[in-house]
């Protein structure tokens, strides 16, 4: 694919990352006097880069060849190695530039009402704009390195974000066990940019994606696997899905902007844009394939026994991104899908984060949806749109998720054969414990009677908060039908993934995918209907509960063969390398010199202070060396 | 005269002289036996300065006469001041500088 240089607006592309850089710039080295106006500023910056990139691709959409290259600077220049820093501006990227940039405005709007009472609101702007700017380099820079620039830069925000309430021991252990997960992924990414430095000595997309048929299979398996690695530790995929759930920690507005929206779904942007890497090595694509799918069960599984209702959401982005996933696993036929899954994602799983966020705000804080019920009648705003974003989620039909996931589906049944059939159940599985969850946190958090604390008044949240929300729940309904019929993404996307393939024949037929893909759902919203909305739900959640519930409740045991495999054995590895250090290599040094200073002052006893004793010892010294030279001479 | 007898007196004054070194007390003694030991090294340096019918030994003598009146000078003056502060003239006893 050719690249044309920039021209007109799109020349100005980099303004788009500086805007909201310089936003927290400002805002972090300004201090306290940039308090009463810096979320104004930080606002300010995120929307006037959302209207550039607005305007942008509009230009983009003119042209030609839809794909255009911004060259900067030099960023790094040796004998062997020149890496320049330019933008590329093309439908993938253009697409995840109007999410992040749109999303990003309305939950910083949000937030203005969200961290209203916050002491360090300028602070969290200040990360937000900071977290925007390395998110919009992730998805806008042409090579991997400028991409792991912004990868970094996106973990490096996520970890100011989720220990934003640094006070909070749980915020800094979990931001601290993200950021240790999230290197997991980080060196298998570096590692990949290693290695194409090594194989093919650049690193930018044409490069490599241009002479990736020129490596040896071997290796592109490896460049693959490096990269799912690197996306599976951003994207909180198995086996590196625990650090997601516990990243709720952090603000409502950053789970929404950073844990749902955007920074996780980096993963999906990073696989699809290495689209010809994975198009090469089938057996990197297969991982992919059989990760995605893991994750959407582990997701779903956990997702319907928490109680916390942002570590129920959190759970249900780790199984939707499984979909996304699983999506970019089937090749072609599915970037599109993963695509258009992850926009109405960001949509609805945003919506649903404000919504949650605007319940926590209504109700002094609390998480614990065993403590909510009743609450449609007192926040009919946040009810209405929440429950949009829900209806979204669980794939009700000709909302957003209908069109999206659906085409997910049938794409997995459409790979034949039983590994086909055996993907697409799974996905039709994990719709319907979506369906299952996401029913149970509607109901017991709206319907049912009030299971208050004492001193609570749930009210709704003022205007600031809900416009966003009533945005979001807009695109929630709306998105899907638009992406897929009426600007068919599928076209738009087309210079990144080659031309749509005409509707060959189906394994099964999508008339039959969609009807099957409700059935399962209809059953997923009755269970839990017969689970928690006929009957009361206790306060305190049951102790005594079978097996698979309680595996359930702790995610499936992964922190715990994180901690058996890899924590406990690096903390003895550690303590023996402390063991060793200590009394091996300094006990070596130390010996040497307790060694030497022992002897020198048994020496220095010889010094008596008696002349008579020195006289004596000259007087030796002195018939010594006569009888040696007598010796010598004779 | 042979050589012999001569130098066999000035190995009996140095021998005279070391062992007074090393076994007195008395600093003015030890002093003594110290100058004792250089007088039969001059006695050495004549004897040889005849026997070879040359100067330098006895130029030597003298030179080592000089420097021996001066560290008599010296030596008295660092005999005395110990001797006033601490009351005694022993060798032994002047044994602070030490480990």
């Amino acid at each position: 694919m050719e690249t044309v240089p920039a021209t007109g607006l799109l020349a100005a592309s980099w303004l788009l990352i500086a805007l909201p850089l310089a936003g927290a710039a400002v805002l972090l080295l300004g201090g306290k006097r940039t308090d009463r106006w810096g979320h104004l500023l930080a606002i300010g910056t995120v929307v006037a880069a959302f209207v550039l990139a607005v305007a942008s691709t509009v230009q983009l959409s003119g042209l030609t060849t839809k794909s255009v290259g911004v060259e900067l600077f030099t960023f790094i220049s040796t004998g062997q190695l020149d890496v320049t820093a330019g933008l590329l501006y093309d439908p993938l990227s253009a697409v995840f530039v109007l999410l992040i940039t749109g999303v990003g405005a309305l939950i910083h709007v949000y937030s203005v009402g969200y961290m209203a009472h916050d002491p360090a609101r300028r602070r969290f702007f200040a990360y937000l704009n900071l977290f925007v700017a390395a998110m919009l380099l992730l998805v806008l820079g042409d090579s991997f390195v400028a991409l792991y620039v912004g990868w970094e830069g996106v973990g490096l925000a996520s970890y100011l974000l989720i220990a934003f309430w640094y006070q909070r021991p749980a915020a800094a252990t979990a931001a601290k066990k993200a950021f240790v997960m999230n290197r997991v992924g980080d060196v298998g990414l570096a590692l990949a940019v290693f290695v194409m430095f090594v194989q093919l000595g650049t690193t930018s997309y044409a490069g490599v994606l241009g002479s990736v048929g020129l490596l040896a299979g071997g290796t592109v398996t490896a460049l693959g696997l490096l990269l799912l690695l690197g996306a599976c530790g951003k994207s909180g995929q198995f086996p590196l899905q625990a650090w997601l759930p516990d990243a709720m920690e952090g603000p409502t507005p950053v789970s929404a902007l950073i844990h749902a929206a955007t920074m996780v779904t980096a993963g999906v942007y990073l696989i699809a844009r290495s689209a010809p890497v994975f198009d090469a090595s089938p057996t990197a694509r297969t991982v992919v394939l059989v990760v995605g799918a893991i994750t959407i069960l582990i997701g779903a599984v956990a997702g319907c026994a928490f109680d916390d209702i942002k570590k129920v959401l959190a759970w249900s982005t780790v199984s939707q991104i499984g979909y996304m996933f699983l999506a970019v696993g089937l090749g072609p036929v599915g970037y599109v899908a993963a695509i258009a899954h992850l926009l109405t994602h960001g949509f609805f799983k945003a919506g649903l984060f404000l919504g949650a966020g605007s319940v926590m705000h209504g109700m002094g804080d609390q998480t614990d949806m065993r403590r909510f019920g009743g609450l449609a009648g007192r926040m009919k705003t946040t009810f209405v749109t929440f429950g949009l974003g829900y209806l979204a989620l669980i794939g009700f039909p000709f909302l957003s998720g209908y069109w999206t996931k659906d085409a997910i589906i049938e794409a997995a049944f459409d790979r034949g054969g039983v590994s086909g059939y055996l993907l697409g159940g799974v996905a039709v599985l994990g719709a319907g414990l979506t369906a299952f969850y996401m029913t149970r946190l509607m109901l017991m958090t709206f319907a049912g009677r009030p299971r208050w604390e004492d001193g609570v008044h749930p009210h709704e949240s003022p205007a600031v908060m809900t416009a966003p929300m009533v945005v979001l729940a807009v695109g929630s309904v709306a998105a899907g039908f638009l992406l897929v019929e009426v600007f068919p993404l599928a076209d738009w996307l087309a210079p990144v993934f080659g031309a749509p393939e005409e509707a060959t024949a189906h394994v099964v037929p999508p008339l039959a995918v969609s009807v099957l893909v409700t059935l399962v759902v209809a059953v997923g919203v009755l269970v839990a209907w017969l689970f928690v909305g006929r009957r009361e739900v206790p306060v305190v959640a049951p102790e005594r509960v079978s097996l698979p519930v309680r595996a359930a409740r702790n995610a499936l045991y992964a922190d715990t063969v994180n901690e058996t495999v890899f924590m406990r054995p690096g903390m003895w590895l550690t303590r023996a390398l402390v063991y060793v250090d200590n009394r091996g290599v300094d006990g070596l040094v130390n010996g040497i010199g307790a060694g030497l200073g022992g002897s020198s002052s048994r020496l220095g006893r010889t010094q008596t202070g008696f002349v008579r004793s020195y006289a004596l010892g000259m007087l030796g010294g002195a018939v010594l060396v006569a009888a040696a030279l007598l010796a010598v001479a004779s | 005269m042979s050589l012999t007898n001569y130098l066999v007196l000035a190995a009996v004054l140095f021998t005279i002289g070391a062992v007074g070194v090393l076994v007195r007390r008395n600093a003015i003694v030890v002093f003594m036996c110290i100058e004792l030991m250089l007088n039969s090294v001059n006695l050495t340096l004549v004897t040889f300065a005849r026997a070879t019918g040359t100067l330098d030994g006895q130029v030597i003598a003298f030179f080592v006469m000089v420097v021996a009146a001066a560290e008599v000078v010296v030596g008295l003056a660092i005999i005395m001041s110990i001797y006033r502060t601490r009351r005694s003239a022993s060798v032994d006893d002047a044994n602070l500088l030490k480990y």
